[in-house]
C-alpha cells in the first residue's frame, strides 16, 4: 500500500547501485529502504508515511537521485 | 498502586514502627490459631482495598479464639465496596486513650510532599480538617534537602502536642516520611495512630499507595510482600478496549499511544503531552463533553502507533467524533500525530474532516502538521487557541451534530 503522506523517488541508477542501497538502507531511521539479497533496492511502502523528513537518504545518495515526496502539498 | 492494611503493616514493620501483635487468617482455624497466640482479646478486619469496613460490618472484636473463629465465618463473605475480602487479619484490641493521624502525600500545586497530622486520628481527616483545622497541620518538605526529625516534631508540635506525647510520636511520624520516600509512594497514612491506656504508641491502622509506575524498581520489596506483578490493584479489571490499547502501545517502542480508560461518553480523545491528558479531559467535562475514553499519547510515537490508536477510539460504538488535543509539545511532532490520526479516520472507513473534531496540537513541526490536516479539511489552531477553548469547540460540534 503506497503512503498517504510521503512517497520516494530514487533514480533507477541509484537503486541499482549496490553500495548506495546499502548505505540508503543503513541510514534510514524507519526503514524504508531495503537491500535484496540480489543488492537491489526494495522500498518499503507501509514505511513510507513514517518518513520523518530527516534527508538523510538525500544525503547518503548522489545529489538528485534520491526525492522525497510531500503528497500534501 | 494500594497495599491491602496488613501488606502496608509489613512495610512499617521494616521500618520499625510499632504495631500490636496480629496475624493473617485465610481460614476460621487460622483465626482462632491467631488470637490463641495473641491470647487476649482481637479485632477482625476485612482485608479490602475500599475504605468503609466498619460501616460495612466487616471489621469485628471477639473475646475469645472460638468467638474469632465464628467471626472469621461472618465478616469474609461481606462484600465492601465492590471487593471480596481478600483475607482476615486478626489483631489485638488495644485498650487506647487518644487517637493521631500521621499522612504523608503529594501536594500537586506545591509540588512537593506534604505531612498531615492531627490530634484527632480516628476518623475520616477531610472532615476533621473542615471541622477543627486548629487540629491539623500541613508541612510540606523537599525532597533534595535532608529529611530531619524536625519536620515532623514541628508538624505534631502544630497541633499543641506537647511532653512525652511529642517525643514519643516524632520518630513514627519521621520514620513514615522516610518510608513514603524510599518506595516512591504517593500516599503513607496512619490512622489512627494510637497512645494505649499503658502510654505506649501503636499503629492501628495504615495505608500505603505506590505509584504505579515505580513497581520494576521496587519489585523485590513487591515479591517479599507476596504482591504479584500480575496484580494490578486497579479499581476494576481492565475493559477490552483498555487491554486493546495497552498492546497499542506495547506494538512500538516509539513514544506513547495508549494508557487508554474507557467512559461511557461520546467524544473520542486523543490527548496528552505534559499533563496535557488530564488537563484536556477535564476541560471537555467542564464543557459540557462527555468523553468516550482517557488517553495519554506524546514521545512522539510512530504514525502506526498514533494510527492503531485513532482507530481504537474510534471502534468504540457511539464514537463518530474525535479531539485531538495535546499540550504545546517539543519532541513529540505535530506532523507525525497529523499523519497517523487522519490515517486512522481513513482506515476506519471515516472522513477525516468530518471525524476530526479539533486538532489542537502546537509544537515541533506545527508548520508540517498543518499543511497535512489543511489537505484533509480538518479544523485545526495552534497555541492561541487555549486548550479549554479548543475542548468547548469539540463538544459544541457534537452538540451540533
Amino acid at each position: 500500500m503506497p503512503g498517504l503522506f510521503i512517497d520516494v523517488k530514487v533514480s533507477d541508477k541509484a537503486a541499482k547501485d549496490a553500495a548506495v542501497v546499502a548505505k540508503l538502507e543503513e541510514v534510514c531511521p524507519v526503514d524504508i529502504f531495503v537491500q535484496e539479497e540480489s543488492g537491489a533496492l526494495r522500498i518499503v511502502e507501509e514505511n513510507l508515511d513514517e518518513c520523518v523528513l530527516c534527508d538523510l537518504c538525500m544525503s547518503a545518495a548522489p545529489s538528485n537521485s534520491v526525492e522525497i515526496v510531500k503528497l500534501y502539498e | 498502586m494500594r497495599f491491602y492494611e496488613y501488606e502496608s503493616k509489613a512495610l512499617f514493620a521494616r521500618h520499625g514502627l510499632p504495631l500490636g501483635q496480629s496475624g493473617v487468617a485465610d481460614s476460621a482455624v487460622h483465626a482462632r490459631d491467631i488470637a490463641h497466640r495473641i491470647g487476649s482479646p482481637v479485632v477482625l478486619k476485612s482485608q479490602v482495598l475500599s475504605g468503609g469496613r466498619m460501616k460495612a460490618g466487616a471489621v469485628k472484636f471477639a473475646d475469645t479464639p472460638d468467638e474469632a473463629a465464628q467471626i472469621y465465618d461472618e465478616i469474609f463473605p461481606i462484600i465492601v465496596g465492590g471487593q471480596k475480602a481478600r483475607s482476615i487479619l486478626v489483631e489485638e484490641k488495644s485498650p487506647i486513650a487518644q487517637e493521631y493521624y500521621a499522612g504523608v502525600t503529594w501536594d500537586g500545586r506545591r509540588k512537593l510532599p506534604v505531612l498531615i497530622f492531627s490530634d484527632m486520628g480516628g476518623i475520616d481527616i477531610e472532615e476533621v480538617a473542615e471541622q477543627h483545622p486548629d487540629h491539623v497541620s500541613k508541612t510540606h518538605f523537599s525532597t533534595l534537602l535532608p529529611v530531619t526529625p524536625r519536620i515532623a516534631k514541628e508538624a505534631i508540635a502544630a497541633t499543641g502536642v506537647t511532653g512525652a506525647a511529642l517525643n514519643k510520636l516524632t520518630p513514627i511520624v519521621s520514620k513514615l516520611i522516610d518510608i513514603f520516600l524510599a518506595y516512591d509512594l504517593t500516599l503513607a497514612e496512619i490512622n489512627p495512630l494510637v497512645r494505649l491506656e499503658d502510654g505506649r504508641f501503636v499503629v492501628l491502622d495504615g495505608h500505603v499507595d505506590m505509584e504505579a509506575e515505580a513497581r520494576d524498581q521496587h519489585a523485590k520489596l513487591l515479591a517479599e510482600l507476596g504482591i504479584g506483578p500480575e496484580e494490578t490493584r486497579q479499581a476494576r479489571p481492565p475493559t477490552d478496549f483498555e487491554i486493546r490499547g495497552a498492546e497499542v502501545d506495547a506494538s512500538d517502542h516509539r513514544g506513547v499511544a495508549g494508557n487508554v480508560v474507557e467512559f461511557d461518553g461520546d467524544l473520542g480523545l486523543i490527548i496528552g503531552a505534559g499533563g496535557g491528558s488530564l488537563t484536556l479531559f477535564d476541560a471537555v467535562r467542564s464543557q459540557g463533553g462527555r468523553p468516550a475514553n482517557y488517553c495519554e499519547i506524546g514521545g512522539n510515537p510512530s504514525v502506526k502507533k498514533a494510527c492503531e490508536l485513532t482507530k481504537l477510539v474510534l471502534s468504540k460504538p457511539g464514537v463518530e467524533k474525535i479531539a485531538v488535543m495535546m499540550n504545546v509539545v517539543s519532541n513529540t511532532r505535530v506532523d507525525i500525530v497529523a499523519r497517523g490520526v487522519i490515517k486512522g479516520c481513513i482506515e476506519s472507513g471515516k472522513d477525516p474532516s468530518e471525524t476530526i473534531a479539533i486538532f489542537r496540537i502546537p509544537g515541533a513541526w506545527e508548520e508540517e502538521g498543518f499543511k497535512i490536516l489543511a489537505k484533509h479539511k480538518v479544523d485545526y489552531c495552534d497555541r492561541s487557541v487555549s486548550m479549554y477553548d479548543a475542548a468547548g469547540r469539540a463538544v459544541a460540534k457534537m452538540k451540533a451534530a
